[in-house]
């Protein structure tokens, strides 16, 4: 069994953070992801740094660009992944913008993914129609999962055709919003994450887009497989500390 | 070959709606209600009817005497600048805010480069009585400052994009993420063909109206309605496309795009997009833009506002490709010598984008009997500070 398969088979309460690549500095990603490891967090997804990530707020927005301006290149981060693959065992997953694989190739970008150690993707301007009849068999050959969004707005009868393309997790965006949104999960949220679980999809499901806190965090748990955090961790990278405690005292607060 | 869209979105190998699923609701009401809607012949009466009475339309096609001289051709000049809020702009915002009431959206948003996008959609928010947000980046703001007034006057909140390059392109990235933030009330009004499926070939229809009366007017005062050459500047591409609409079929009809080479094309500030560019994805749409080898989009510069666009439309980037149009370049210092130029021998002040396809008749080889159409796009009342310091 790969490691999504064998994660979401064994446990619940997921915690899934998201980094930007090259960030604060060119090579921290090798630290970061290593840390978040050994604090135990269950999987990582890496965001590609990229000029105009639309689906994103400001605060990631701000680390893609900072990451550019470091000099990260597609290459550069596959060398990163490598290396952490040395001793780190958890899924990675790769985030990232259509433009991008293209530009690079899709074909070698899958290869070159799967051959240093890549679990999944998340490629938010993907059309899962142009998905299925361009790259799924590529995918699949290569053992790369992918997870689709899912948002309160998509019908039922979309979010099954979703949910069986999404062969990592289902991305359920909690919200009307971009990511980096700093609020409870309110009333509105409830019953659309209700609705979903009343669906009782095969997909494992993560939550995303607004978890920024324990509460948050084990709120969402309750009506998924776990949760992903992006702005808030990358907000705690911008301390003035070492990688080591920046990364444990995040995830202590979530943990305790 | 066939120009017009199929019915997955896309013009030959360009196009399609490469969007986050936060946007498929709402860009998949639109995609199968707007033909609909449009063509249909209440909207058509109404939208005809605020051209007319509204805008201003037919806009004269005015043979430039003076121009024809000095070229040794027979040159018409289409005068959108004469339209209601001074561009070709408002043909598009008035068919949208149309479509928008009928969705029933109260709450419309819209990007601008030069600000007469945002000002054709502030004013079609006052007539309709709707809330309008514009995008704009923070460079557009200060070197567009009169069309900033105006859209404040007209009672639109006009929001800084402050990232990348600050111009059209970050305003459009800003606008995309306030729909995805707002999807149930809102109304994205593009200005240009840009963007993913359906908005390319809606606003080319809304465009369509500049050759729909040049057909008309050509043939009453020539006697036939096909010019040889047809001639517009692209920033998204939207005169363009209304320009080259009703021609796009007639072979026999040259049709010429006009870019920004900015400070030139062996600099790195320029916009030449189809010179500078590869396929990609912008904006939801694939087509040709400005990006490095590691496929970050590239950021454009040109004197120009409305020409400040690493991309074009999808149309375009097909017409291109097939050499169904031919892409000429023209420079900062070009583009200002020609706005001059115009404006002494004709009498007609052109905005700094139209400027671009007047430059380009310095390019062109005529033949003395040739019929020419200018698009002159817009008029130059955003851009005389930049006029005077140049004239200095
Ligand atoms: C007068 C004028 N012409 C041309 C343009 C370029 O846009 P498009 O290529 O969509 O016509 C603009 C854009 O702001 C404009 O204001």
């Amino acid at each position: 069994m790969n490691r999504l398969d064998k994660l979401f088979a064994n446990k619940n309460n997921i915690l899934n953070i998201y980094t930007t690549a090259g960030y604060p500095k060119l090579n921290d990603t090798i630290e970061v992801v290593t840390r978040l490891a050994e604090a135990g967090v269950d999987m990582v997804e890496i965001g590609l740094p990229f000029s105009d990530p639309l689906a994103d707020g400001p605060t990631i927005q701000n680390s893609n660009s900072i990451a550019i301006k470091n000099g990260i290149t597609l290459d550069i981060i596959f060398e990163q992944i490598k290396e952490i693959r040395k001793t780190v065992q958890i899924p990675i997953l790769l985030m990232g913008y259509l433009n991008q694989l293209l530009n690079y190739g899709v074909s070698n970008f899958i290869k070159k993914a799967a051959e240093v150690g890549v679990d999944g993707l998340i490629i938010p301007d993907m059309p899962i129609d142009y998905y299925c009849s361009n790259y799924k068999a590529l995918f699949i050959r290569n053992n790369i999962q992918m997870s689709f969004l899912i948002t309160p707005q998509t019908s039922i009868k979309r979010i099954e055709a979703i949910a069986i393309e999404s062969t990592a997790f289902l991305y359920v965006v909690s919200s009307y919003a971009i990511t980096g949104n700093n609020h409870s999960i309110n009333q509105t949220q409830i019953k659309y994450l209700n609705k979903i679980k009343k669906l009782e999809l095969k997909t494992p499901q993560l939550i995303g887009f607004g978890i920024h806190s324990k509460e948050t965090f084990t709120s969402a748990c309750s009506y998924a497989n776990g949760a992903i955090i992006g702005s808030a961790f990358i907000k705690a990278l911008e301390d003035q500390d070492t990688i080591k405690n920046k990364v444990n005292n995040f995830i202590k607060k979530l943990k305790q | 070959m066939n120009y017009t869209v199929n019915n997955k979105g896309f013009y030959g190998d360009f196009g399609g709606a490469f969007i986050p699923e936060m946007l498929h609701h709402n860009i998949n009401e639109l995609k199968e209600n707007y033909l609909g809607i449009i063509t249909s012949d209440s909207f058509q009466k109404e939208y005809k009817s605020l051209l007319k009475d509204y805008v201003g339309r037919p806009t004269p096609l005015f043979f430039a005497k003076n121009l024809s001289k000095k070229y040794n051709c027979t040159i018409y000049l289409k005068r959108e600048d004469l339209n209601h809020t001074g561009a070709h702009k408002i043909n598009n915002t008035i068919g949208q805010i149309l479509l928008a009431k009928k969705m029933g959206k109260t709450r419309i948003i819209a990007e601008t480069g030069a600000g007469q996008h945002g000002v054709a959609t502030a004013t079609v928010c006052a007539l309709m009585n709707l809330k309008c947000i514009v995008y704009m980046g923070e460079v557009d703001i200060e070197r567009q400052a009169p069309n900033v007034a105006r859209m404040k006057m007209l009672g639109a909140e006009v929001r800084p994009a402050s990232s990348g390059s600050k111009t059209l392109k970050d305003a459009t990235n800003e606008a995309i993420r306030d729909w995805i933030a707002n999807p149930v009330d809102t109304y994205y009004l593009i200005g240009s063909v840009v963007g993913p499926h359906p908005y390319p070939d809606m606003v080319a229809r809304f465009q369509a109206i500049i050759s729909e009366e040049m057909q008309q007017q050509l043939l009453v005062k020539t006697g036939k309605k096909n010019p040889d050459k047809i001639i517009a500047c692209v920033g998204g591409g939207s005169n363009a496309a209304g320009a080259f609409y009703h021609y796009l079929n007639t072979a026999s009809v040259q049709l010429i795009a006009v870019e920004a080479d900015g400070l030139g094309v062996h600099t790195s500030k320029s916009a030449a997009t189809t010179q500078l560019g590869s396929e990609g994805i912008i904006h939801g749409s694939k087509t040709i833009l400005m990006q490095n080898k590691e496929g970050q989009i590239t950021e454009p510069y040109s004197i120009s506002a409305g020409l400040d666009y690493p991309g074009i439309g999808p149309l375009h980037a097909h017409l291109f490709k097939s050499s169904r149009a031919q892409f000429i370049g023209v420079t900062d210092q070009e583009a200002l010598k020609a706005a001059y130029l115009i404006t002494q021998k004709e009498g007609i002040i052109p905005a700094l984008e139209s400027a671009h396809a007047i430059a380009a008749l310095e390019k062109i080889s005529f033949k003395p009997k040739e019929c020419v159409v200018v698009n002159l796009s817009g008029r130059g009342d955003k851009d005389m500070k930049t006029y005077s310091t140049y004239l200095k």
